[in-house]
């Protein structure tokens, strides 16, 4: 049914449709709107069968979810940025137990300084825990992910995050074509765990390993999450029959064919770089985009038969791995490795703690990439100047204060309110 | 697994009291089939089997076997346990054998409250009714799994959380946690200095925080008055709601103590008043076991390595005498002297 409405209700209106039967709700923006939406949907009756428990923080709303979960419930829950880092050890633990959690990121910058905004930080600070991470483009696909989310989790038995750009999508209102329950119901069987907590069957769950088994479990949860490479496809289909639409995928092209410059970027961004890249076609310019869905698994061949035979590849990412760069580029490096000929790679952080990425820019970028390619992470539209005067006075004085606020000074210097 | 009969509080409660003198003490085996408790029946069922790596003398493994089988007692049977990362979870499940009996998940250290609320909440909606204990030691429980535990305190969810307090971190190696004892040695407050061991004026009660959520039952027991945690683990199974037990569980390797002392110890903690043992329902406490003949704390301090330094050249620290006030407080807050009005 096509809605008119904000990303974060129709998220919820798709994960009331799986009929998830324990959801931890604990707020924190950009998420909240969607719990809110769900606790809604049992509150008024429309969600049966589901216990919708306020917790007291992120930590004990994926606890409760691991609990709810191994006593053989669908388990729901949503986070963001900090919450993300404050359960980070139940997010390992979730996927170490091979618990089927579905869990929304409303993708958000992680301070200090404290920032509300969108970026890819949190996401990437758990991107080795263990858990398929999807990242949604459109509020379209963020809907259809949450649906394909509890299908693949169940099926493997892994816990899975739909990683969708905090307000960009959670907060913006669109049109949206929500299923009805027989179709998800048809798409989505219930629940049937691999292993479960009963006393008709007692079984110790999270005993103890040493490293005589560890290396070996630890393979196969990587073997595991290799497969999902196999199934985020198949069931990707399998949707698109159901709904009559092409969502998900481990990633998806666009103009990629005779390209000789690809972009790779995550997220919503894509539709901007699309704009871009259909742009530059007119003007002449071989360019094409690849929109990574699936961050983990990382898809290593395909990403590798499609960058092969461009010449550059452009990688535009929301996040920052202090110290080394772009921890994207650095996985499409990964994938290019040992590669004859292989295109040369440019990587462009962008749009960290809610910066907007504009046209202009990102034309800007790709021109550059090609005709006159940079060393390292390049930081989009980085205001060098501020940048430049807070080194400068850093070296100067010892107790130079904070940065975060030294350059908010700055700006407000360069930029003084009007009187009055 | 064995079938035991479901037990009401009243017939889990003991039916004779015998009282320790000082001799080794006269016990089921000398009184008739009817008058015998529970735990010596052949059907318990053993939640907490043989064949652990507890230490010899390990009060927290008796803790939780008595505690453990009587709520199975008290469920049919019909029973899941959650475990916090610990000496318990340790030496009772080293991949891949396991000493439980009953459906047994450990998580993490500081969220087997919040785990278990999920576990309580995945039987509501499955219409199952199969109850849920929480446990875990006073590190886990009164410091790092606190906010957790809090948080199913206060939202009332229907879990009985069992604490297994042996003052300390002992499965890191004897550190000191918010339950330590003032004075007391651990590896975090060594006997060096000029004060010597954990500092006085620190430190959390944690039953009286339970309390003060006004949650539908909490009590604490000690392993030296096995039917007393037992008939108050069946009186808590008997209930729904937030429920807290602490159990006071002597370690003899972290208490610097004679493993077969575990259980004098727990009894001189209780009848010198240093560890008051009392039940409490919807915020007031009810019922407080008394002490028969109060021995001053020394005696009970004396017998432990981690208070050596107190008792340096035959002579005893001051701060004796201030844990002796510290007693002397608990019996007066909680008139734990006088005459005993239990059955």
């Amino acid at each position: 049914m096509l809605k008119q409405i904000e990303g974060s209700q129709a998220m919820a209106q798709a994960i009331a449709l799986c009929r998830p039967e324990v959801i931890c709700a604990y707020p924190i923006t950009p998420q909240t709107h969607i719990v809110e939406g769900v606790g809604a949907l049992v509150k008024t009756g429309d969600l049966e069968n589901c216990e919708f428990i306020n917790v007291e923080s992120e930590f004990a709303a994926l606890s409760v979810a691991i609990g709810a979960s191994a006593a053989g419930a669908r388990a729901y829950t949503a986070t963001a940025s900090q919450g993300l880092l404050f359960m980070a050890e139940a997010v390992y633990n979730a996927a170490g137990l091979g618990l089927p959690i579905v869990m929304t990121l409303g993708n958000r910058a992680i301070g200090a300084p404290i920032n509300i905004w969108n970026d890819h930080s949190d996401a990437m600070a758990m991107r080795d825990a263990g858990w398929i991470q999807l990242f949604a483009e459109t509020n379209q696909e963020a809907v259809d992910l949450h649906i394909l989310a509890f299908r693949l989790a169940e099926e493997l038995s892994m816990p899975v995050m739909v990683c969708v750009d905090g307000f960009i999508l959670t907060h913006a209102v669109e049109r949206v074509d929500i299923p009805d329950q027989a179709q998800v119901d048809a798409f989505l069987p219930p629940y049937d765990p691999v292993q479960v907590l009963d006393p008709e069957h007692p079984a110790s769950i999270g005993a103890m390993v040493g490293p005589e088994a560890f290396t070996e479990v630890r393979f196969l949860a990587h073997y595991k999450q290799q497969q999902a490479l196999r199934l985020i496809p198949a069931f990707s289909g399998e949707l698109a029959k159901a709904f009559g639409r092409a969502s998900g995928g481990v990633l998806r092209t666009y103009r990629t064919e005779d390209a000789e410059t690809v972009v790779v970027a995550m997220g919503s961004v894509c539709g901007t770089i699309k704009d871009v890249v259909d742009e530059m076609r007119d003007e002449g310019a071989k360019i094409g985009v690849v929109s990574l869905v699936s961050y983990r698994p990382f898809p290593v061949e395909e990403l590798r038969r499609i960058l092969a035979p461009a010449k550059n590849v452009v990688v535009v990412e929301k996040s920052i791995a202090v110290g080394v760069g772009g921890p994207l580029a650095d996985n499409i490096d990964g994938a290019l490795r040992n590669l004859d000929g292989r295109p040369k790679l440019h990587s462009a952080i962008a749009g960290l703690g809610g910066r907007p990425i504009t046209r202009a820019s990102l034309r800007r970028l790709f021109h550059t990439a090609v005709e006159n390619p940079w060393q390292g992470a390049h930081f989009l539209d980085l205001n060098e100047h501020a940048v430049g005067r807070e080194i400068h006075r850093v070296r100067k004085i010892r107790r130079s204060g904070s940065t975060a606020e030294n350059i908010l000074r700055q700006l407000a210097a360069a930029n003084p309110l009007p009187p009055g | 697994m064995t079938q035991a009969k479901t037990l009401q509080p009243e017939e889990a409660r003991q039916k004779l009291k015998f009282y320790q003198k000082g001799t080794f003490t006269v016990g089921n085996r000398l009184v008739s089939e009817e008058e015998r408790s529970v735990q010596a029946s052949e059907d318990r069922s053993n939640a907490l089997t043989s064949g652990h790596r507890a230490c010899q003398g390990c009060g927290e493994a008796l803790g939780a076997r008595y505690a453990i089988d009587a709520a199975m007692r008290a469920t049919d049977s019909d029973l899941i346990a959650v475990n916090a990362t610990g000496c318990l979870e340790v030496f009772t499940t080293p991949y891949p054998e396991t000493s439980w009996q009953l459906p047994w998940l450990h998580s993490l250290f500081g969220n087997a409250a919040a785990v278990a609320t999920g576990v309580a909440a995945a039987m509501r909606v499955k219409k199952k009714k199969t109850r849920v204990i929480a446990q875990g030691g006073d590190g886990g429980t009164t410091d790092i799994g606190f906010q957790c535990l809090s948080g199913m305190f206060e939202r009332n969810d229907d879990v009985l959380y069992i604490c297994y307090d042996n003052e300390g971190y002992m499965n890191t190696g004897v550190q000191r946690s918010s339950a330590t004892p003032p004075a007391a040695r651990t590896a975090t407050t060594p006997a060096v200095g000029p004060s010597p061991g954990n500092v006085f004026g620190t430190g959390k009660f944690l039953p009286k925080i339970a309390v003060a959520h006004n949650i539908p039952y909490v009590a604490t027991a000690t392993v030296a008055d096995l039917h007393d945690l037992e008939r108050k683990v069946v009186k808590a199974m008997s209930i729904h709601g937030a429920r807290y037990i602490q159990i006071n569980v002597p370690c003899p390797l972290g208490w610097g103590a004679a493993s077969c002392d575990t259980i004098k110890l727990a009894r001189l903690a209780v009848e010198s008043g240093l560890y008051p043992i009392f039940e409490a329902e919807h915020g007031r406490v009810t019922q407080a076991r008394k002490i028969r003949k109060q021995v001053p704390v020394r005696e009970y301090l004396i017998l432990q390595k981690r208070f050596a330094h107190l008792f340096r050249d035959g002579v005893d620290d001051p701060r004796v005498a201030r844990l002796q006030a510290i007693c002397d407080a608990h019996i007066a807050e909680y008139g734990l002297l006088g005459e005993d009005n239990e059955v």
